[in-house]
């Protein structure tokens, strides 16, 4: 096992090392002098020479890819332009909730998925079946934003004098917010990674409410949260479903379960230790592809629910063409994304020993 | 089938269905009216507006159905845009091997290796926002999934018999790579294609939703919502109907992508019979 992870850590290299590169050029590749691009109507020659000294950008582009991945390892993904501070805490401040909401809706749409279509596997052209599966399909063409909108309204509006009513925008209810974790434990004179774990960790709304023990908040954060988890889960849902189903069908088929159900074994065990385990590479395969599509609909729904998260801040910083923001994100987002698949990758050697063995 | 058939008349005749011009500023109507239809109780002193009226005072059943014409360029401009370019790179990748393959096919996993949305998203940034801007990065984020198909198709066939065959009698490089090989992946190219079509016309949408695709008047499913989305509380047909029709537009190019991929594939259709 410790050779198998270590290979698919040395596979990854080449990757990371071709995303830094992408985000790095990307830059570089606006057109135009950067200094007028990003200054604006404030670039004079003097502030140009200023600008240009101060982000490096006199030095030959060997020399600035090299001190850029330096920084990058030191956490320095650069300053924006728009508020004038490092992108890095701007990351610790966004990130919590965009890394939120994935995972919630990364959890909605494996249960329900996986749910949905075992249920639609074991009961084969039954009417649930048809049903899940017109669930599926109608659910894969849903765009996230317009189902976040719909929720909104169904939820907010119609919903209202129920017990189902639940907040259409925001992170907290008007008035409430987090409490800071660095002054709850004491800890000053903060600095470096510690600064930005304690920082990340205070923003994770549900962390927080777990380490100080405010449940009220805790229940008012996941109340905001629930809505956008769903309409982002959704379409990651009824991909998941589709595949158990097939997967399933496709194992419950084989010669080995048959022999199960001849030596006796009950219905349950056939299906949850033997047919399961098996159809469940394909299902974890999509849920690894599936998280680019959940980062993306967090990117889309974080603007519908007016959340502070990195979709609404990176869309901002396009309007604004604050690029070292825009760099930092996206890099971020696409380190994610390939640790997540790497999860995928190892999970695999997990769930089948004959991979481990390749 | 059906609904796919319904849309390519409705994008079609448009000019013809639509009872008004898509950018056409009714001024005698009010602002975000819900629809009017005579058949439903609407007085008949009342012009009838089956969708009703949007923000600008434009009539959003002609706005509807003008964005289907929109959506299935963006669709097919996109994909064939990706299509051409992922057949030339993984065409070349498997043909010629070695280094270039392996260069190009790490560029290919770098690509992948980010969220094609959100890559799509931070290319318009550098472009600038705008529908055709949106198009190309749509399409570029797109082109590693057929290059790769292509590729694994060229390196299945290349040392097949009938390809030395063709070599053998003298066939040039190029006649052998579009004349033997490349016909082996269209079939699935053409499946990839029509599923990708539904993923192209969510992303544009989404990029106009975020206000950086298509800029107003156009009539563009996503900037109908966008434009519309605070409306969701006081005016909420105008949020229901483009996104109906964004849906069952993805829907009905999904739902052909599976049948065709059910019924082009073989080991599919063996599994079924048996």
């Amino acid at each position: 096992m410790p050779q198998f992870i270590g290979r698919r850590l040395l596979l990854l290299l080449p990757v990371l090392l071709g995303v830094v590169l992408v985000t790095f050029v990307i830059v570089r590749l606006i057109p135009g002098d950067p200094c007028i691009t990003m200054l604006g109507e404030r670039a004079t020659p003097a502030k140009c020479e200023v600008f240009l000294d101060r982000y490096g950008l006199n030095d030959n582009i060997f020399v600035q890819f090299g001190r850029y991945l330096i920084n990058m390892t030191k956490g320095d993904f650069g300053e924006s332009i728009r508020f004038t501070r490092p992108v890095s805490d701007l990351i610790a401040e966004r990130l919590p909730l965009t890394m939120e909401l994935t995972l919630l809706a990364m959890l909605f749409s494996t249960v329900v998925g996986v749910g949905l279509g075992v249920i639609s596997a074991l009961k084969r052209n039954s009417f649930i079946d048809t049903l899940t599966m017109i669930i599926a399909n109608v659910g894969v063409s849903m765009p996230v934003f317009w189902l976040g909108l719909l929720l909104a309204y169904l939820f907010a509006l119609v919903l209202k004098d129920t017990i189902f009513v639940l907040p259409p925008s925001g992170r907290f209810t008007a008035g409430a917010s987090l409490q800071d974790l660095a002054v709850y434990w004491g800890m000053t004179d903060l600095t470096g990674f510690k600064r930005f774990a304690v920082e990340f960790m205070s923003n994770t709304a549900l962390i927080n409410c777990i380490f100080t023990g405010d449940w009220h908040m805790f229940w008012d954060s996941l109340k905001h949260l629930i809505l956008p988890a769903v309409a982002v889960g959704t379409i990651p849902m009824s991909i998941i479903a589709r595949m158990t189903r097939s997967s399933l069908l496709e194992v419950l088929g084989l010669d080995y379960i048959r022999t199960a159900r001849a030596k006796g074994l009950i219905e349950k065990k056939v299906i949850g230790k033997h047919a399961f385990r098996n159809a469940l590479i394909p299902i974890v395969t999509i849920i690894g592809i599936e998280t680019g599509s959940l980062l993306s609909g967090a990117v889309l729904t974080e603007t519908v629910f007016a959340l502070p998260g990195l979709g609404t801040a990176m869309v901002g910083a396009i309007l604004a063409r604050d690029y070292p923001v825009i760099q930092g994100f996206t890099l971020v987002i696409a380190l994610i994304f390939v640790v997540v698949n790497l999860l995928v990758d190892l999970s695999y050697a997990y769930l089948d020993p004959r991979i481990r063995l390749d | 089938m059906i609904i796919l058939a319904l849309l390519l008349l409705i994008a079609i005749f448009a000019p013809l269905i639509a009872p008004y011009d898509p950018t056409q500023l009714l001024k005698t109507e009010t602002r975000r009216d819900p629809p009017c239809i005579h058949l439903f109780g609407c007085p008949e002193e009342k012009a009838q507006h089956l969708f009703g009226i949007d923000g600008n005072s434009r009539d959003l059943f002609s706005r509807v159905l003008y964005g289907s014409r929109l959506s299935l360029q963006v669709g097919l401009v996109t994909m064939s845009f990706a299509i051409l370019i992922g057949t030339i790179i993984g065409a070349f990748a498997a043909y010629t091997g070695g280094m270039v393959d392996n260069i190009l096919m790490r560029i290919m996993d770098v690509v992948m290796a980010f969220p094609s949305l959100l890559l799509a998203i931070t290319i318009v940034s550098i472009l600038g926002t705008g529908l055709i801007n949106a198009l190309l990065a749509i399409g570029i984020v797109s082109i590693p999934r057929f290059a790769r198909l292509v590729r694994s198709t060229v390196l299945s066939v290349k040392e097949l018999e009938y390809v030395q065959a063709s070599r053998a009698l003298g066939g040039s490089s190029m006649h052998i790579l579009f004349k033997r090989i490349l016909p082996n992946a269209i079939t699935p190219l053409i499946v990839q294609g029509t599923l990708g079509i539904a993923t192209a016309i969510l992303d544009a949408a989404a990029l106009s939703f975020l206000g950086l695709g298509a800029e107003p008047p156009r009539p563009e499913w996503g900037l109908m919502l966008g434009e519309e989305k605070n409306s969701i509380f006081s005016a909420p047909h105008l949020v229901i109907f483009p996104g109906i029709a964004i849906m069952l537009t993805v829907l009905a190019f999904n739902l052909l992508g599976d049948g065709l991929r059910d019924a082009l594939d073989p080991r599919l259709t063996r599994s079924r019979s048996a």
